[in-house]
C-alpha cells in the first residue's frame, strides 16, 4: 500500500524506532551483506588499538539503510525517487535510533503526485546521527 | 564497466542485516501480488555492488596482508598504507563517508544485472571545526540495466582530514 496525496499535509511527521540497542553482531551482518569489511566496524582490537576509537562503530550506510526502512514502510515499496543523507555523528553499539520524516511539500509534476520529506535520525541522547531529504511518488 | 548481478539471496541477507522484515525483499509469492510485482531491493542496496567490484579496497584479498587484526592489532607493517583504515574507510578507502545520495529511476529488482561506471564529481574545501582543512570529493555512479536504462544514480561524498574525527562523517 502506498501513501496517498490526500492523506498527508505539510508539516505531518512519521516516526519509527529503527533499531533498539544496536549490536556488534548486526555490524558483522551488515559488513557481510554489503561487502564493506572495514575493520573499524567489526574488529574491536583494530578499532581500539590501531584507530584509537572507544569501540567499533556502525557503517554510516547501515544508519542510512535503517532510516530508509522508516521511509519505505511509510511511503510504500518502490516509491522513493530520491533519498540523500549527511552522516552527522557516529553510531555505536548499544545505540537506539529513531528516524523521523517530515512533510515539506506535496506537489504534482507531469501528472505524478510527489511528496518532499525532510529526514532525521537521532540517537537515545537526542543527537542527530543522519540528516537528509527524500522524495516519493504518491497515489493521488 | 563493472557488473552487479542483483540476486534474491543477496537481497534477503542485506534486508536481514539492516533489520528490515518487509516480505517484498524476501518472498516472491507475496511480491507477485504487489504493485512492483517482484522481489525488489532496499533503497541502499547498490552499496552491495562492492561485493562484485574487483578493486574494492575494504575486502580482504586471499594471500594479501589485511589491515584488520590477527596475531597483531593490524596485519600491515609499520609505515605501510592502511588502505582506508586509521581514520578512513566508508568512502571506499579515500576518507570518511560524509554524504550519500540516491536517485531512483525505477525499483531495483531481483534478477536485474546492472553495469555501473563511476566518475569524479565536484571537489571542494571547508575549514574544520577543530582546525585543519576538510577536503570533500564527490563520486557519481550510474547503475544501468541490460537495456542501458538508468536504474539508480548514486552520489557519494567523502571527506578527508588530517586526524581522527569524532563527529564529522561516519568513517
Amino acid at each position: 500500500m502506498a501513501l496517498r496525496a490526500g492523506e498527508i499535509a505539510v508539516g505531518d511527521r512519521h516516526e519509527a524506532v529503527v533499531v533498539d540497542d544496536l549490536t556488534r553482531t548486526q555490524l558483522v551482518q551488515y559488513a557481510g551483506a554489503s561487502g564493506d569489511y572495514n575493520p573499524l566496524h567489526t574488529d574491536e582490537v583494530f578499532a581500539t588499538k590501531v584507530a584509537g576509537y572507544p569501540t567499533v562503530f556502525a557503517h554510516g550506510m547501515l544508519s542510512m539503510a535503517m532510516t530508509g526502512r522508516m521511509l519505505t514502510d511509510w511511503v510504500g515499496d518502490g516509491r522513493l525517487t530520491n533519498f540523500g543523507v549527511r552522516f552527522v555523528k557516529q553510531v555505536w553499539p548499544g545505540d537506539t535510533l529513531t528516524a523521523v520524516a517530515t512533510v515539506d511539500a506535496i506537489r504534482e509534476e507531469e501528472g505524478v503526485h510527489l511528496v518532499d520529506l525532510t529526514v532525521a535520525t537521532t540517537n537515545q541522547d537526542g543527537d542527530a546521527v543522519v540528516t537528509g531529504t527524500a522524495t516519493a511518488r504518491l497515489d493521488p | 564497466m563493472a557488473r552487479f548481478p542483483v540476486e534474491a539471496g543477496h537481497i534477503l541477507l542485506f534486508a536481514r542485516a539492516i533489520g528490515d522484515a518487509n516480505p517484498i525483499y524476501a518472498d516472491a509469492d507475496y511480491a507477485a501480488g504487489t504493485e512492483v510485482g517482484r522481489v525488489i531491493a532496499p533503497p541502499t542496496f547498490t552499496m552491495a555492488s562492492a561485493q562484485f567490484d574487483d578493486s574494492y579496497p575494504l575486502r580482504p584479498r586471499i594471500g594479501e596482508p589485511w589491515f584488520g587484526s590477527g596475531r597483531e592489532p593490524t596485519g600491515l607493517k609499520p609505515g605501510a598504507s592502511s588502505g582506508g583504515g586509521g581514520g578512513g574507510g566508508g568512502g571506499g578507502g579515500t576518507g570518511l563517508h560524509a554524504e550519500q545520495h540516491f536517485e531512483y529511476h525505477r525499483p531495483l529488482r531481483a534478477g536485474d544485472v546492472l553495469t555501473h561506471e563511476t566518475r569524479q564529481g565536484e571537489r571542494w574545501e571547508k575549514q574544520g571545526r577543530k582546525g585543519g582543512k576538510l577536503l570533500f570529493s564527490e563520486l557519481i555512479t550510474e547503475f544501468r540495466d541490460d537495456e542501458g536504462e538508468l536504474v539508480v544514480t548514486a552520489r557519494s561524498v567523502a571527506v578527508r582530514t588530517e586526524r581522527v574525527v569524532e563527529t564529522e562523517g561516519d568513517g
